[in-house]
């Protein structure tokens, strides 16, 4: 049993406050989901959690199992059982999906311990097939040329492979058609389960029709500031997301 | 041309008339033509200046660490490191110290096909025309007429390889050169001559035994590409990291042939190297490709020439630098079309990735057009690791460390990946990889 506790989290870029006090608590088993506008510090959320070194965390804490990731390097955070599916998975060239893969599963041994390169082949190509990826795929070099589709399903894998406890996947739908929405999201559930815990993030609700949440979380202006269980997502979906502001600009200041 | 600051004065170095006549000495009876010439050599080595800080030809160089001080002839070698690339190979030749050590055929119906892979002291006994006609017969024009003159003075032996008319040699033949003992200067050399319609895969391998010796190479290489003739060659230059190495290759291309060359950097103190490609007939190719991995305190030094003697004549040059820690890398490249070598296309880059904020990269890419229908392009960039892709890796676990190290053979796979046979793509990746993780490889 694993647990993600976000507690009264505050990031900066430079000078300007992006996430302003955000709580937040995931279970292993459990889907959250976190809805909002544009511009409302979502993805910095995601960056941060992941380690990413350009954002400053100037108050609270973020704790893996118990443990503070804060202080961890990106690599050490992974390693530990977090992972970021990217919005914009970066591209690599010349680095194939199966090198870059194996040295991902190498970092995770003890020092000096080899890799068993056949068990690592063939437990790449048991996820491949859950995922319904072409093998061929493997020795394409990382996100380069890839479509939108092909980038999503991609992170998909490395999720698959890797085996996080926690997973935080930004805008996952974004940039994908129907048919590759569903078929990322086939591969999301096919790896949820009692072991991983998960973050989405995303604008819209198509996704969650697909990959159906625990708990939906509204984000405005860097604070969650309204929680609820699916039909939350549908409500935002028929009445957008204007009369959560009017209800927070209601409330005594 | 008139001096108006006075020369400085020839420098020999160790490598002194009385040295030069007891190099002799220890040589088998030579051919009249090629003991005149090692003689004119010698006196061209001595007459000539060591280059300068001002030498167009030197710009960018630590001309300070070119001396030719405290070396030795070195003494005649017991055992070499263990010489393998995890590569099947057609022959294998091993020179320790400038001399055989040992000559393997390992393909049984080479000698058959008429295929020669001899020392160059055997062939100037019995291929002495084609060895005159093609050992060290292009001018060195890159500014190492002094190093190429103390080469051809001083050369003990080498590599011969003769491929006849229309043979195909399918497996790659490998020669070995392995300086061995502190201050020991050797000189290997290699002579690859390519018939009509011949094939053939040279790698070329240069190292050391001690990362600490204090050494000096002075190679060459020809390569002569015939009618229609194939020419694959990999150089891989793994001296001791206190060597001053100065290679220079002439790369000669007739009418059809092609030759590719991949060159890899990893060893020496500093490590000159310069590339001569002439372009003679019509439907020449020819494909310069280099890989440097410069750490330290090292410095690569890398002058090239694209000669078009002819129309419909090819040439692309892709050198890619990896730099850590304070290395330096010069690149200085030209390419010349001469007037009547029309439909050229005649590519140059140079690529660089800066591991460390201290390390040096120096670019002088330039062209030279005669011609007035041809396509040429130039370029040089100089890149770091790009942040997202080094947190995309992390992300993934992979310490930053290695995250760099993967993006590094990324960027060099664009280089490894112009290479036909798959396993010299593994065998040149693997030589890279122990040197990322600091081992010395001398294999």
């Amino acid at each position: 049993m694993s647990s993600l506790v976000i507690h009264d989290l505050h990031v900066s870029i430079g000078d300007k406050p992006i996430v302003k006090g955000l709580s937040l608590t995931v279970n292993s088993g459990e889907v959250h989901a976190i809805m909002g506008p544009n511009g409302t510090g979502k993805s910095t959320l995601a960056k941060v959690i992941a380690g990413h070194p350009d954002y400053t965390v100037t108050g609270g804490d973020v704790l893996l199992d118990g443990r503070s990731v804060l202080e961890q390097e990106a690599d050490e955070r992974a390693r530990a059982g977090l992972f970021l599916a990217f919005q914009y998975p970066s591209e690599i060239p010349g680095v194939s999906i199966a090198n870059f893969l194996r040295a991902a599963v190498q970092a995770r041994l003890p020092e000096g311990e080899e890799i068993d390169a056949s068990a690592y082949y063939k437990r790449l190509y048991a996820k491949m097939d859950l995922l319904k990826i072409d093998r061929k795929f493997t020795s394409r070099s990382v996100n380069e040329g890839f479509s939108g589709g092909e980038k999503k399903r991609c992170e998909i894998l490395q999720m698959a492979m890797l085996e996080p406890k926690m997973a935080v996947m930004d805008e996952t739908d974004s940039g994908l058609d129907i048919d590759a929405l569903r078929i990322v999201s086939e591969g999301v559930n096919a790896l949820r389960g009692p072991g991983l815990g998960v973050l989405m993030i995303t604008h819209y609700q198509r996704l969650l029709s697909y990959i159906v949440p625990d708990f939906v979380h509204v984000m405005y202006d860097g604070r969650i500031v309204k929680s609820g269980d699916k039909s939350l997502a549908l409500e935002l979906e028929t009445r957008g997301y204007d009369w959560v502001k009017q209800e927070l600009a209601a409330l005594p200041a | 041309m008139t001096a108006t600051t006075a020369s400085p004065a020839p420098t020999v170095g160790a490598f002194t008339r009385a040295a030069f006549e007891a190099h002799l000495a220890t040589l088998p009876p030579l051919p009249d033509w090629w003991l005149a010439r090692k003689r004119a050599a010698f006196e061209r080595f001595a007459t000539l200046p060591l280059p300068v800080r001002t030498d167009e030809a030197w710009r960018f160089s630590n001309v300070a660490g070119l001396t030719l001080d405290g070396f030795a002839p070195p003494a005649p070698a017991r055992a070499v490191p263990f010489a393998s690339i995890g590569i099947s190979k057609a022959a294998r030749l091993i020179f320790a110290n400038g001399r055989l050590f040992s000559r393997e055929i390992l393909a049984p119906d080479l000698g058959r096909r008429g295929v020669v892979v001899d020392t160059l002291q055997n062939a100037l006994r019995e291929h002495g025309d084609v060895v005159r006609e093609h050992l060290l017969a292009q001018p060195a024009r890159l500014g190492s007429g002094k190093f190429s003159a103390l080469h051809e003075a001083f050369l003990v032996d080498g590599a011969f390889i003769h491929v006849p008319r229309g043979v195909e040699v399918e497996l790659p033949i490998g020669i070995f050169s392995f300086a061995l003992g502190d201050r020991a200067a050797v000189f290997p050399h290699t002579l690859v001559v390519a018939d009509e319609g011949a094939r053939v895969t040279v790698i070329d391998y240069f190292g050391s035994q001690d990362d600490s010796e204090r050494q000096l190479a002075v190679g060459a290489n020809d390569l002569y590409a015939g009618h229609g003739a194939r020419i694959t060659y990999v150089g891989k230059q793994d001296w001791s990291h206190q060597a001053l190495a100065l290679q220079s290759n002439s790369t000669v291309v007739r009418r059809d042939a092609s030759v590719q060359s991949l060159n890899l950097h990893l060893g020496a103190r500093q490590a000159r190297h310069e590339s001569h490609s002439q372009l003679q007939a019509p439907g020449a190719n020819s494909e310069m490709l280099s890989l440097t991995v410069a750490r330290d305190d090292q410095e690569f030094d890398q002058r090239t020439l694209q000669i078009h003697q002819a129309p419909n004549t090819r040439s692309d040059l892709l050198y890619k630098n990896a730099l850590l820690q304070k290395a330096r890398t010069i690149f200085s490249g030209l390419i010349v079309v001469d007037p009547d070598a029309q439909k050229t296309d005649a590519y140059q880059s140079n690529r660089n990735l800066m591991l460390s904020d201290e390390a040096e990269a120096n670019s002088l890419p330039g062209l030279e057009i005669q011609a007035n229908d041809v396509r040429c392009t130039h370029g040089a960039t100089t890149s770091r690791i790009d942040p997202e892709q080094e947190f995309y890796l992390q992300t993934r676990g992979i310490p930053k460390r290695a995250a760099d190290e993967l993006l590094t053979f990324g960027f060099f796979e664009e280089v490894l990946n112009r290479l036909s046979q798959d396993d010299l793509h593994a065998a040149l990746r693997a030589l890279i990889q122990n040197n990322f993780s600091g081992e010395k490889a001398t294999r």
